[in-house]
């Protein structure tokens, strides 16, 4: 059976400059995959190659899919959402509008339906859900994008760095949804973090990158005991 | 005071004029980027070929409307074709580009129909429509009429339609917009072509008043530019508020100011531009970051 | 790769310079002897436009300011220079330093405020001032004899010179435009150059090491105006007559493109540009007369296109061909046979081309290597 995201060897640059030196990594059908690392270790740049945003080669198969050179909204459309570093939310739009791009391609009924559901999921989107999305909070936005994501019922959903500048209560409302599309939806998750204790919680497996490349992979729980892991490579 | 109204109704239609095309660069800047400074001539060309279907006997609303999917084709074609490659590079090569479409456009037109003036159809009946003591001409109501069911028509457009939406947020974000699975590309190409037939459309609804020839909109172009620095680049209302203020205090200046005869009443727009861009580059609608030097 | 190779500040290279720049010299001087009016007459004219783009080029190349009103200020030049060369009995070389101090002041006077607008708006406020000058100077009618147009003498031919007027325009022409050549060659290597070259690759980076933006713009803008004041002159000069006609809003477009096709960033670029916005539409107007326009044009986005360098870069290009001329090594080389870091000797050369085809510019990948 072919997994739904497969990942050998790929390298990518900008430019001149060689970011990934050979990662390797699988997701799963409905698996969550933490990718773990320091600072610039190549995490983003590796969902990035994924959504065609960066030059990239090697292979990412996607269900048996080659995704290398596909435009990223091409990529977007074969069922793979990404929330992107920085949140990717339309500022100058509402809250209902950035919902509704979310499922951009979607020709059945039940958008509306789905939209309701996520405003009822995330009551504060709700509370403003006709203001400009550039006037929300940090953690509101990443809801915003955590819920467009979701919109458009992806089979991977690639999360960059969810908690990034979120009070803990807030990225604890985030996971515990997270969680909840997990067991509810099925739907696979690639989950760059830099909380490694909160990603490893949620995670079934996960990948450690150091330098553009794959050093240790394994089960979530394996990787969360290792002790040695969490010194050189979590900063803990 | 009856004379006022009447100047100022006739400022408003000029301001509409002008009003259609920089709705056009507006857009055109706020999707892409570019200023098109072939906007004018690409205009031009589009009433030239409302003109040539006309006087082939097609019907004159007809004869419009062809016109005006001519635009939106040709629009969408320069894009493609021309802007596309170059989009992200150097804003001179931009630049360039644009201003040898202007040349190119300019004398393809004189080339395929000539360098006589021509007398293009009216839209609207002659004459003056009596409203309380003063006396307005329908053709300046009729233009003020057109334009603002356009502006109500992009409105719906923009903010009621999925199309709309996508295109809005492929001009905010194209990154973004690519991850929700817009083809931005195709959202630029249907930008230029709305643009140019916004274009055209001022074209038409002038060409009657000025009488059609290849210099036709080169004047109408510098007007636009005006009103669209008034209201601030990247606002649409602002295009059209700042048109309607450029195209009234034209009117106003020429008839009440005597230094400022028919031919210095152009040094208005100029004017205007000069102080908005050194007093409040935003101007009356825009968005500050637009400008940041 | 290429046929020789020679270091820079050599012997050699200093022999190479020199020949190229003497025979380039003869060939300039020869030419009006070895042609007829007419022709002599267009190249007197591309160097009044090439003096013009000269100005634009440092404007847009160095500083990364797009005007699109340098025909304007050729405008201003040209009736400056003809107002006195027809109403006051001052002698006629003066008349080019009149244009360039009127130009100046107007361009510094303008150009005070309008440096602080970005690119666009820049744009705008300069295609504002090229439109605005037609009709203007259509109504001052007393200085500028209003759409009829101004007379004014030419300069005659020195008593000692056994020349022909046509020939005789050309040279002074030629002399005048390498006078303006070197001033800006000057300009751009001495601190007006390097601070350009600072505010271009950032304007914030520049500030803090010192530089004062905002004058330094201005500065520019009103020497790229006097630059366009003293072509305007030249084309007095040659022309004898100046109407509004001569300066539409399609001449600041000219301007632009000649600097665009020649070269952007090079001062040598301008002639060839002016060479090119001059006689393509001729030869275009050979071609077919009603699609003199549609050629132009298109060749422009062309060379948009294909050439980006412009005819400068495809000069650059082929002399590199032939000849490669390196960095020399350190003059003490390091213990571990090390290459000297690029930066040191990258700075000045890279970033301020000269006027003279051979510049000492060179593959990175040859510097700090010994030939």
């Amino acid at each position: 059976m072919t997994a739904l995201l497969e990942i050998e060897g790929l390298t990518a640059s900008y430019g001149q400059i060689r970011a990934l030196h050979g990662v390797d990594l699988t997701v799963g059908e409905g698996q969550v995959v933490a990718l773990l690392g320091p600072n610039g270790a190549g995490k983003t740049t590796t969902l990035r190659s994924i959504c065609g945003m960066v030059r990239a080669s090697g292979r990412i198969a996607f269900r048996g899919r080659d995704l290398i050179g596909l435009a990223t909204e091409k990529v977007t459309r074969l069922g793979i959402a990404h929330a992107p570093e920085g949140r990717g939310t339309f500022s100058g739009l509402t809250v209902t509008e950035n919902l509704k791009l979310g499922a951009y391609g979607r020709r059945d009924p039940e958008v509306r339906r789905d939209i309701d559901r996520w405003l009822e999921t995330f009551p504060r989107l709700a509370d403003r859900r006709d203001q400009p999305a550039g006037s929300l909070s940090g953690g509101e936005q990443q809801m915003l994008a955590v819920a467009r994501a979701l919109l458009s019922r992806p089979a991977l959903l690639l999360l960059d760095e969810p908690s990034l500048g979120l009070a803990p209560i807030v990225v604890r409302e985030v996971f515990d949804v997270l969680a909840r599309i997990r067991a509810e939806e099925g739907t696979g998750m690639l989950l760059v973090e830099q909380n490694a204790a909160l990603a490893l919680e949620l995670a079934d497996a996960a990948y450690v990158l150091a330098s553009g490349r794959t050093v240790l992979s394994g089960p979530a729980s394996e990787i969360r005991a290792e002790d040695s892991v969490r010194r050189s490579y979590l900063g803990q | 005071m009856e004379r006022f109204l009447q100047v100022v109704v006739d400022g408003i239609a000029d301001g509409s004029v002008y009003a259609a095309l920089a709705l056009a660069l507006v857009l055109i800047f706020r999707s892409t980027g570019v200023v098109n400074f072939a906007q004018g001539e690409m205009a031009m060309f589009s009433t030239f070929v409302a003109w040539a279907l006309a006087d082939a006997g097609v019907p004159l609303l007809l004869a419009v409307l062809g016109a005006l999917a001519f635009a939106f084709a040709a629009g969408m074609v320069v894009e493609r074709v021309l802007i596309r490659p170059v989009e992200g590079g150097n804003p001179l090569s931009l630049v360039i580009v644009t201003l040898g479409l202007f040349i190119v456009v300019n004398s393809a037109a004189g080339w395929i129909w000539g360098f006589n003036i021509k007398e293009f159809p009216a839209l609207f009946p002659g004459g003056v429509a009596e409203i309380g003591n003063v006396s307005l001409s329908i053709e300046s109501l009729g233009i003020i009429a057109v334009l603002l069911v356009v502006v109500g028509l992009l409105w719906l457009l923009f903010t009621k339609t999925p199309i709309g939406l996508s295109m809005r947020a492929a001009a905010q974000s194209p990154s973004s917009a690519r991850l929700v699975g817009i083809p931005v590309g195709r959202m630029f190409m249907l930008g230029w072509g709305l643009a140019s037939l916004l274009g055209a459309l001022a074209g038409v609804l002038v060409a009657h008043r000025l009488f059609l020839d290849t210099n036709l909109m080169a004047g109408v172009l510098v007007y636009s530019f005006a009103g669209a620095a008034l209201g601030g680049f990247d606002s649409p209302i602002g295009a059209v508020v700042g048109s309607w203020i450029i195209g009234v205090t034209e009117a106003l200046a020429g008839t009440y100011i005597d230094v400022i005869g028919s031919d210095l009443k152009v040094l208005v727009p100029l004017g205007i531009i000069f102080v908005v861009l050194l007093v409040r580059p935003s101007g009356l609608f825009g968005s500050p970051e637009v400008t940041r030097a | 790769m290429s046929l020789v190779r020679i270091t820079a500040g050599s012997r050699a290279h200093l022999a190479l310079r020199a020949g190229v720049a003497l025979i380039v010299a003869i060939v300039v001087i020869a030419i009006p002897f070895n042609s007829n009016p007419s022709v002599n007459g267009n190249l007197t004219l591309v160097m009044s436009y090439a003096v013009a783009s000269m100005g634009l080029g440092l404007l847009v190349g160095y500083a990364g300011q797009i005007s699109l009103g340098q025909g304007a200020f050729f405008a201003i030049g040209a009736y400056a220079a003809a107002a006195m060369l027809a109403k006051t009995g001052l002698p006629y070389l003066l008349a080019l330093p009149v244009a360039a101090a009127v130009t100046f002041a107007i361009g510094l006077a303008f150009g005070i405020p309008a440096v602080r607008l970005r690119g666009l708006y820049l744009a705008l406020v300069t295609l504002a001032l090229a439109v605005a000058v037609g009709p203007v100077i259509k109504r001052a009618e007393p200085i500028t004899g209003g759409v009829s147009g101004l007379s004014a003498p030419q300069p005659p031919v020195p008593g000692w010179l056994a020349v022909d007027p046509d020939q005789w325009l050309y040279l002074l022409s030629l002399v005048v435009t390498a006078l303006m050549l070197l001033l800006a060659a000057n300009l751009t290597r001495g601190s007006l150059g390097r601070a350009l070259v600072a505010i271009r690759d950032g304007e914030r980076a520049a500030r803090t090491s010192g530089v004062h933006v905002s004058r330094t713009k201005a500065l520019l803008f009103a020497v790229a105006g006097a630059y366009a004041g003293v072509g305007g002159g030249l084309f007095t000069y040659a022309q004898g007559f100046v109407a509004p006609e001569s300066f539409t809003l399609l001449l600041s477009f000219t301007f632009l493109g000649a600097v665009v096709v020649g070269g952007l960033g090079t001062v040598i670029g301008s002639v060839l540009g002016a060479l090119f916005v001059v006689f393509v539409p001729q030869y275009a107007g050979d071609v077919s007369q009603a699609l003199t326009g549609v050629i132009y044009g298109c060749t422009l986005i062309a060379v948009v296109y294909l050439l980006p360098g412009g005819a400068a870069g495809l000069l650059r290009r082929l002399r590199r061909l032939l000849v490669d001329v390196v960095e020399p090594a350190p003059a003490v080389p390091e213990p571990e046979s090390s290459p000297p870091p690029p930066e040191a000797q990258r700075g000045v050369h890279d970033a301020v081309p000269t006027s003279d085809p051979a510049p000492a510019g060179g593959d990175p990948a040859a510097r700090g290597l010994r030939p």
